[in-house]
């Protein structure tokens, strides 16, 4: 549990940070929470060569409106995204998401952009911001550049983030009029990594059909995945309970998760389908207005 | 005023709460250098060369240790641990028994995967890691047996050579005429019963300080230890000098739970490279190596077979049971003949055949861990009633109830001997009023009817209840020397250290209370072999007991002395002279008497002067050696919710009601209830080491094994009936175990009621999501032809 030596450097500015990155090379690692990287290092899971400390980065903790949607400051907290009234009011989903990650000492330190740029098919935030078509905005030594979160997750622990490219801004579109979203986590106990997991976010019509759908799934993969099958289902039916059902066994058809001491992959199936069906349920219910909102 | 009995604050909590414990890693000391220890990656191998001068040529390492650099220094020496049972036990049941040694560092071959192999010494933790992944081990790998029956077969893979077979211990024990037994019964089940492989997680790990001491030639030790003595004892023979020049010291502990009562190599190594080097060193176990090189709990298979009427009155109860021990049986029958000892439990059963057989297999060492063999009994004894409940179609509650021995039958011989040879008979308690008052505090009514009514779909309801008896307070002795200071201080000195009992409060209340003195003015003195010279260590529910009735017997004595001492220089007789809060005054005139501490400044040497009958200054020194345990006993209910679509299963209430003689505060004693079903939540819940076929630990790490937390904790009440034991002066019984000991099998019991009301079946632990879906799947797999003929 003794990580292996390392040179640390705390800078002050993301050009700071890109030229540092790009003077260390590949073995260097961005250090924003720790939450995930720390953990790595002291089994020696990861042995970065050059630790690039960006928390003292001013100004980069917000989370504000956009014209009705969020942007988020790559050192936002878990736990201050749980306290922000804006999620607390019109983002119910991003509140069970970061609710259900890790535990309150985790979250004091653990980053939003870092549970997504970790790539790790088991992080929650991932499917929340897959489900809400959120955009990551990425700096590197030539400039910004804007990665849609569908195209952000390359492989099992790869993003489309270079090694020299740090996240410095997290873009949430603004919901439509009638939606609502919600996230659901099957965990073995409180704070561990789920062993499936749905994010559902939906539009309805005037007549209250679907108008738009969008389900994404945490650990059904070696990415975090899009439903797209299920999601092709909803699109202009009203939401019963057969549909429930069939998205979920849709959701279900799609993947292949993997094994674990956590369970088997038909069993994992099983729960994400299941995550579908009572994230789904709830996302309507806070479409319409109705008290899940 | 009274303070036994009193739910008093913890003496220790301010300094544990803000910080100021002292845990052995905290021990201070300049110049310590650091080991690190490189451990078998193999489960079972032959060493070949072990090649050091890499790591030794590593910035900052002072020395490099194997076994042969150690020579004679690594033995083998006899298992400090390993003590055969009291002859009387052994005179009934005749046990066949290996005697097992302990290396410093692996020798010929490895057993298991975390064993020493060798140590690297460092001028810091990170320098002696880094250095400790160069050193190179030859390995030529062996077969590995990890299952317990096949250890047990003729052909398996041999920990021990010499031995020839794989068989640790052996006995049986009898009650009765069995076989006329199942001849007569009704009806006979047959059910297998399997409590998985933990380990206890205590939140600090092992550590060990060693500083040599170069006036006497002795050491120092620090150790996160349950029993000093016992280390002291180990060192002796290995260390090869006076007991009375090794002083070991348990500071603070930061949990033990029976993984520190051990005596470890790390324990032993560290001070023998200490005085090699002349140096103090220090070692602090990392979460990693706890999991594999501290000892596990559980893991015992049973096969059980009960003969019972109609009625569901039990006649007979076989059982033959395999302990998986791991590598080597470091506590000989502790665990294996306490599961014996307590499979009767609270429940009348005139005939038995029990029959243990402790195997080694190449996994970590499994010994005593909170209940020792006793969650193993417990969870044996329902689960076969539970299987027998079923197969009457009988309710599982009831079936308990009538089988549950009643206050008119006590004292009760259950007709085997407990593990010191003396008759297993339950002292006192009403046991079937735990049962129904366990139930009645779940309020099932208010619980159940959201299920009855239909308001739950997909949820399914199932209630539990497991009882127990724990022989408590067990010997050999305790002493307690106790020393009235001219300031009017009081000091107990006790030889057991404290991991979370609350000796500092607990005993202090006791003294106080005995003493008549102030309880701020008494202080608690433990764990130290320099300042008592023996103790049995904070194990097997005992401190309270034996710990407890000796500083009884040492403030009765002290009281006399007191009391003839004021007597003296007050000029009236003994008896018109009172003790209270600290002062002695003359009864009846209550301005004539002085402060203890001035009392003990007057019979003071140099001070005031020597009382001749008194002796030099106001102190005494006794003990307490129980005539045998005294048995505790209580009922654990729940009520669960299982959801069928995945599985998880939520406890809606956990109710405790339970007995444990006296208490001397009610506050500590809920505290260690509570502390004792969050461990037994995990077993039942989440816990269970996954070994693969090459006897590598799946699962060997905080992200991978689950341990309760407190968001996962249910509500829990806790009730207190007080039966006083006529075992001790103080009427009272340990409680440390008690709180985990039925928890798996309560659990499993409502969870399996749950699952029955659509036909499946579960009665393995820990409940995951994952069993329950397939229990449900199997149920349902079975019942679709039938539906298909329909």
């Amino acid at each position: 549990m003794y990580p292996s030596a390392f040179e640390y450097l705390a800078v002050r500015s993301f050009d700071e940070a890109i030229e540092a990155l790009g003077r260390f090379g590949a073995g260097a690692k961005v250090l924003a929470g720790g939450a995930s990287l720390i953990p790595l290092m002291k089994l020696r899971l990861a042995e970065p060569s050059h630790l690039v400390d960006i928390n003292r980065i001013p100004d980069a903790s917000y989370v504000r409106d956009a014209d009705g949607g969020l942007v988020l400051g790559p050192l936002l907290r878990e736990a201050d995204l749980e306290a922000s009234p804006l999620v607390r009011e019109r983002f119910p989903i991003l509140l069970d998401t970061t609710r259900v990650i890790a535990d309150p000492i985790v979250r004091n330190m653990g980053t939003v952009v870092g549970n997504l740029a970790h790539g790790d098919p088991a992080n929650d935030h991932p499917a929340a911001m897959l489900a809400l078509g959120a955009e990551l905005i990425l700096a590197g030594p030539t400039g910004r550049r804007s990665v849609a979160v569908d195209d952000f997750f390359v492989g099992l622990f790869e993003t489309a983030l270079a090694a020299d490219e740090v996240v410095v801004e997290l873009r949430i579109p603004a919901p439509s009029r009638r939606s609502g979203g919600a996230y659901v986590k099957f965990e073995r106990q409180v704070g561990d990594f789920g062993m499936a997991g749905a994010a559902v976010v939906v539009s309805l019509d005037e007549a209250s059909c679907v108008a738009e759908a969008r389900i994404a799934l945490t650990n059904a993969g070696p990415t975090p995945i899009r439903a797209t099958a299920a999601e092709a289902l909803l699109a202009g039916r009203s939401v019963d309970d057969d549909l429930v059902r069939a998205t979920g066994e849709a959701a279900r058809q799609d993947i292949e998760p993997w094994a674990d001491l956590r369970g088997g992959s038909e069993f994992k199936r099983r729960l994400a389908g299941v995550a579908v069906e009572r994230a789904l349920r709830t996302a309507v219910a806070r479409a319409r207005g109705g008290s899940d909102g | 005023m009274p303070v036994f009995g009193v739910p008093v604050k913890r003496v220790e909590d301010r300094r544990l709460l803000v910080g100021d414990g002292e845990y052995v890693d905290d021990v201070r000391q300049a110049g310590a250098l650091h080991v690190a220890v490189v451990r078998s990656v193999y489960a079972h191998a032959r060493i070949g060369e072990v090649r050091t001068a890499a790591a030794a040529a590593m910035p900052g390492v002072v020395a490099v240790e194997t076994a042969r650099s150690l020579g004679p220094l690594n033995g083998p020496f006899p298992h400090p641990t390993w003590f055969p049972p009291a002859k009387a036990l052994q005179d009934i049941i005749h046990p066949k028994l290996r005697p097992e040694v302990i290396r410093l560092l692996a020798d010929d071959k490895v057993r298991y995967v975390g064993e020493p192999v060798a140590i690297v010494v460092a001028t810091d933790p990170y320098l002696a890691d880094d250095a400790a992944r160069a050193v190179e081990v030859d390995y030529e790998t062996l077969p590995v047996v990890v299952d317990p029956e096949r250890a047990a077969e003729p052909g398996s893979p041999l920990l021990n050579d010499d031995w020839g077979d794989n068989l640790a211990a052996h006995f049986v024990v009898d009650k009765g005429d069995v076989e006329a037994a199942f001849e007569r019964a009704d009806r006979i089940v047959r059910q297998r019963i399997h409590l998985p492989r933990s380990t206890p997680t205590p939140i600090e790990n092992r550590g060990v300080v060693a500083v040599p001491d170069r006036r006497s030639g002795g050491v120092t030790v620090w150790s996160a230890s349950q029993q000093p003595h016992w280390l002291r004892d180990g060192l002796e023979r290995v260390l090869g000098i006076p007991g009375d020049l090794i002083r070991v010291v348990a500071p603070d502990v930061g949990g033990g739970f029976g993984i520190k009562s051990m005596v470890y190599p790390e324990e032993l190594i560290v001070p023998t490279v200490a005085l090699r080097l002349d140096r103090t060193i220090r070692w602090t176990d990392t979460r990693s190596e706890n999991f594999v090189a501290a000892t596990h709990a559980r893991d015992q298979i049973h096969d059980l077979e009960i003969a019972l009427r109609a009625d569901g009155t039990i006649l007979g109860l076989r059982d033959r049971y395999f302990v998986d021990a791991g590598a080597s049986n470091v506590e000989c029958l502790v665990c294996p003949y306490n599961t014996a000892a307590h499979l009767p439990g609270a429940y009348r059963i005139p005939a038995m055949r029990l029959e243990c057989l402790t195997v080694l297999t190449n996994k970590t060492p499994n010994a005593a861990a909170r209940g020792a063999g006793r969650p193993e009994a417990v969870f044996a004894m329902e689960g076969i009633l539970d299987a027998a409940a079923d197969a009457l179609e009988l309710d599982r509650v009831e079936l308990r109830r009538r089988n549950t021995l009643r206050a008119d039958e006590m004292p009760y011989d259950q007709g085997i001997p407990y593990r010191d040879g003396v008759p297993e008979i339950l002292d006192g308690g009403d046991y079937t009023a735990c049962l129904d008052d366990a139930i009645a505090a779940l309020d099932l009514g208010a619980l159940r009817r959201p299920y009855e009514e239909g308001a739950r779909p997909g949820r399914l309801f199932g209630v539990g209840a497991a009882s127990y008896i724990e022989g408590t307070g067990v010997g050999p002795y305790e002493s307690a020397l106790i020393r009235i200071q001219p300031s009017g201080r009081v000091i107990v000195t006790v030889g057991p250290p404290s991991q979370g009992q609350s000796h500092e409060t607990t005993f202090a209340q006791i003294c106080a209370e005995e003493l008549g003195v102030r309880l701020e003015d008494v202080r608690i003195v433990q764990g130290d072999t320099l300042a008592l010279p023996w103790g049995g260590g904070t194990i097997a529910s005992r401190t309270a007991v034996v710990v407890g009735n000796a500083i009884a017997a040492a403030s009765r004595g002290l009281r006399e002395k007191v009391l003839r001492a004021a007597a003296d220089l007050l000029e009236v007789a003994p008896g018109d002279v009172r003790i209270e809060d600290g002062r002695v005054s003359v009864v009846g005139s209550p301005s004539v008497g002085m402060p203890l501490g001035q009392l003990a400044a007057r019979v003071a040497p140099g001070i005031g002067r020597l009382n001749e009958a008194i002796g030099p200054g106001l102190d005494e020194y006794d003990g307490f050696q129980p005539p045998t345990v005294t048995y505790a006993n209580g009922v654990h209910a729940c009520a669960v919710e299982v959801d069928v679509e995945t599985g998880s299963v939520e406890i809606l209430k956990y109710v405790v009601v339970h007995d444990c003689g006296r208490l001397i505060n009610p506050m500590v004693v809920e505290g260690q209830i509570m502390g004792g079903v969050t461990q037994g939540l995990g077993m039942a819940l989440f816990e269970e080491l996954v070994y693969d076929d090459d006897g590598q630990l799946l699962n060997g790490s905080l992200m991978d094994y689950g341990i309760p937390r407190a968001t996962d904790m249910p509500p829990i009440e806790v009730h207190h009936r007080e039966t006083p034991s006529d075992r001790n002066p103080l009427g009272i019984k340990g409680v440390g175990e008690a709180g985990a000991i039925p928890v798996p099998a309560a659990v499993i019991s409502a969870v399996g009621a749950a699952l029955r009301t659509v036909g499946a079946e579960l009665r393995t632990v820990p409940v995951t999501p994952a069993r329950v879906l397939d229990a449900l799947d199997a149920a349902s797999a079975r019942t679709q032809p039938v539906e298909a003929r329909a």
